[in-house]
Order: C-alpha cells, then structure tokens, then sequence
C-alpha cells in the first residue's frame, strides 16, 4: 500500500474528471515506481481512450509536461525509476495551452 | 471561479542529502530542477535568482524601457503574460526602471474561454495593484468572435482572431496613450516561429521574427518580448514556485494547426537536446537578408521594384480605418468586409445559439454512445 497525493495542472485536469487533485492509496507489493503510477493513473483514472495520448507517449509522460517529484523535476529524481514513498507529491503540469 | 494555488510539497524523509545532489551555485541546498539552457542542477532560491537577473539583463542590454516611459503589459490571464506582469513590477522596484505599467487586455468575445481568463486578469490586477483597461472585438468591431466563427466556420478562426487581437493591442495603447506594448512571448514562441518561417519559406518574416523590438515605421507604437529567452519550462516552474494566480485552459476553437505541429516538432527536439530551442533563436538571428537589389534582379521595363517584390512597404495607411498597412486596405477592414458581406439578415431574439458556440461544438466532439 502506498498513499500519495497526484496534482494535474496547467489544463492537464481535463483529462482526469476536471479534478486538479487525487489522494491516492495504492494497493502494492514491494517497490512502486513512477512507471507504475502511469499504468494506474491511464487504466484507472482516464475516461476516454482517446486523452490517454495527451498524457503519455512512447510509455513515457509526453514531452511538454512538466513532471515533478515533491516540488523537484523528476529528472533529478531518477524519472521512470523513481520509487514513491508515502506522503510524496508527484505533479503534472501541462505547458502546451496558449500562453 | 476562485482561484485556489497547488500544495506545497515538502515530503521530508531525513534522509540525508548527497553531494551530488546539491545545488550547483550555492552548493548548500537540494538542487530541484535541470536548467534546460545549460543542464545546470539548482534549487528553488538561486533559480528566482538567475531567472530574474536574466530577464533583468535582456531588458538592460537591449535598453527596453527608458526612465518615466509607459509601458502596457497585454495580459492574457494565461501563463506567460501572469508571469510578465509579476516579474516587470518586481525589476522596476527592484532596479528603478522608472517605468509605469499599464495592464492591458483583448476581449475576443469567446464564452467558456475568454471570460473566465479575464476574470484571472481581474484578480492579477488586484493582486499586483496595477491598472487595468480591456478593449474588445465588439465595441472596436462589432463582432465578437463567437459570431465571426458562426457565420465564418472554426477553420479560419485563428486567422480572425490573430489579425483582430494584434490591431485592438496598438488600439488600446493608443486610446491610454501607451506607446510601448511588452508581450509575454518566450523563448519557445520564437524559436516555434523561426522554425514556421523556415518551413514555409516566408522569408521577408524570417529576419524579423527574432527582433527583440518591433516597430512599423510610422507607427506610434512598439513592441517588446521582455521573455525572449526565457523557456517556457522556467516560466512554467517560476509560476508554480511562487504560486503566481494564472489561467490555463486551451482556447475551445480549433488550434492552428500549422503552429501546433511546428510546436510538436520543438518540443520533440527539446527532449533529445534541450538547448535546441536557444540554439534556433540564435541561427534566426544570424540569418540576414542580402540587400533587395541584389536578390531582385529581374525587372520589367517600368515596373516599380516595391510592388514587384512584394516586400513589407511600411508606412502606408488603411484607406478605410487609417490604421498602418502595408496595401490600400488592412488585413482587418478586408476580413470585416467579407464578415459583413455575410452576417445574418435576421436575427433571433434572444438567440443563444452564437454564445458558447465553441463549448458546445467541444461538447459534443466529446460525446460517444
């Protein structure tokens, strides 16, 4: 079990039911990476099939979304590899909308 | 609708922190984000640092602003233009420009879109305590673009909105008697706009889509692009850190589809090699034109090489609106003619089918059985 809290910003919160913030308790066994979250979050939390692409390409968070861990870019947290501990805040901020 | 900032997440482990993990300028603390510039590993305190100098040494090695000058900030609600507002209030206090700052918004007339972003624009200005004024499509065209895309369909809509947003911009300065309009455009605009222009070929836009101020000769009225080379990715992280209030919802009309896939393109190209988009400014600014006369040789007995070559004329002025235009009649006045040529002879009464046109076309592409 894992508890975590997820933040959809920039627009992103269209894709997950309008909802900017997700508490989360997570239901696994030994490690949960960040690459696990994505699976959970595109089986679980998308409605339509079709938003799936706005949020993930190639298996991975599209480019143009910002990804971080506790306030710190996920790139200096190990990005897919990252193991989530409890209490930790994972956002995803969309920089594609207009300016 | 209320604005609410995100958490502030500080998941504290103690878990000790390893040198490489500290920041690279002040090497005390834990580095929190990759410069996408320079791959520089920093915390939260020296980023607010760099990035405001930066933007504080653009502005000063390019002399933007000079003491006592008015200046109008065109504020969208949306990220970019939130930041600018913030940051031009900060670095005049901060060093004394000396300027005055104006914000100033476009109301397209868009329901579901632009209204809620106005309202972001209204608290802004409560929150910086600076004047505000909005100009919009309907008092300066009598259109809004709700009805424009009712009777002109969504494909054209950015064409519309483009050309009207850029006239009411130089209007309203002109109506406060601002002659200097800075525009939260950034690095990744530009360098989005260098790659359009190589695209497709326009090469009379290519030189001047990296110039940090723009000026038509015989206009009143200049622009500036203060964020030049600020990344999107910072302007994004600045915002967020400091909890600026902004808005951030796509505009329900269709998006331009030619930018949107130079967009894709940068965006690709930044992940394999982040200082790609600095890299592309840098080879726009360094691609100059040879002299019209040498590219232009051939000639017709008596013709006129301006009309002939069809460069930018600077100067002349709309026969219809007086505004500046490089033909008889602006691009605007065209597109009103062929607006009006087409406006519905009768209206309903208390037709609602023009409002949120667009928020119900999104509805319905959503709907599946």
């Amino acid at each position: 079990m894992v508890k975590l809290r997820v933040e959809f910003l920039g627009g992103l919160d269209v894709v997950f039911n309008k909802q900017r913030t997700y508490d989360l308790d997570i239901p696994s066994s030994g490690a949960f990476t960040i690459k696990d979250l994505l699976d959970y979050l595109v089986d679980k939390m998308i409605d339509n099939p079709k938003d799936v692409e706005v949020f993930i390409e190639d298996g991975t968070v599209r480019p143009g979304i910002i990804t971080l861990i506790n306030d710190a870019d996920w790139e200096l947290e190990g990005e897919l590899e990252y193991e989530i501990e409890d209490g930790d805040v994972i956002s995803f901020t969309s920089t594609l909308h207009g300016g | 609708m209320s604005w609410k900032p995100p958490s502030d997440p500080v998941n504290t482990k103690n878990k000790p922190i390893k040198v490489s993990q500290l920041c690279e300028l002040c090497h005390c603390r834990k580095a929190i984000l990759k410069r996408p510039k320079n791959l520089q590993k920093i915390c939260k305190e020296c980023f607010f640092h760099v990035f405001e100098t930066e933007i504080h040494n653009t502005i000063v090695t390019n002399n933007l602003f000079y003491p006592g000058e008015r200046v109008a900030v065109g504020a969208s609600g949306g990220k970019d233009s939130t930041v600018l507002a913030h940051i031009m209030k900060l670095l005049n206090e901060r060093y004394n420009y000396g300027i005055d700052i104006t914000l100033l918004s476009v109301d397209e007339g868009i329901v579901g879109y632009r209204d809620d972003s106005l309202a972001t624009v209204k608290r802004n200005q409560k929150q910086y305590g600076l004047p505000l004024e909005i100009v919009s499509f309907k008092e300066l065209y009598n259109w809004t673009m709700d009805e424009i895309v009712a009777t002109a369909g969504i494909r054209n809509s950015c064409t519309y909105c483009g050309v009207f947003r850029r006239q009411s911009l130089d209007r309203g300065a002109q109506k406060l008697k601002i002659h200097h309009v800075i525009t939260g455009h950034n690095a990744d605009d530009m360098a989005e706009t260098v790659l359009m222009n190589i695209l497709r070929g326009d090469v009379a836009r290519l030189e001047k889509s990296t110039a940090i101020i723009t000026q038509s000769s015989g206009s009143p009225i200049k622009r500036s692009k203060p964020f030049k080379y600020s990344y999107q990715k910072e302007i994004v992280l600045y915002a967020h850190y400091k909890k600026l209030d902004y808005f951030s919802t796509e505009c329900t009309y269709a998006p331009e589809a030619f930018r949107g896939t130079a967009r894709e393109l940068m965006k690709n190209l930044e992940a394999v090699r982040p200082s790609c988009i600095i890299d592309i400014i840098h080879s726009g600014e360094n691609l100059v034109l040879k002299e019209k006369e040498q590219r232009f040789k051939k000639l017709g007995p008596g013709e006129d090489p301006l009309t002939v070559n069809s460069g930018f004329i600077d100067g002349n002025r709309c026969e219809r609106c007086n505004y500046l235009s490089s033909n008889k009649i602006c691009k605007a006045c065209m597109l009103l003619e062929g607006l009006e040529k087409n406006r519905a002879a009768i209206t309903l009464e208390k037709d609602s089918s023009v409002d949120g046109a667009a928020r119900v076309m999104r509805t319905l592409e959503h709907l599946s059985f």
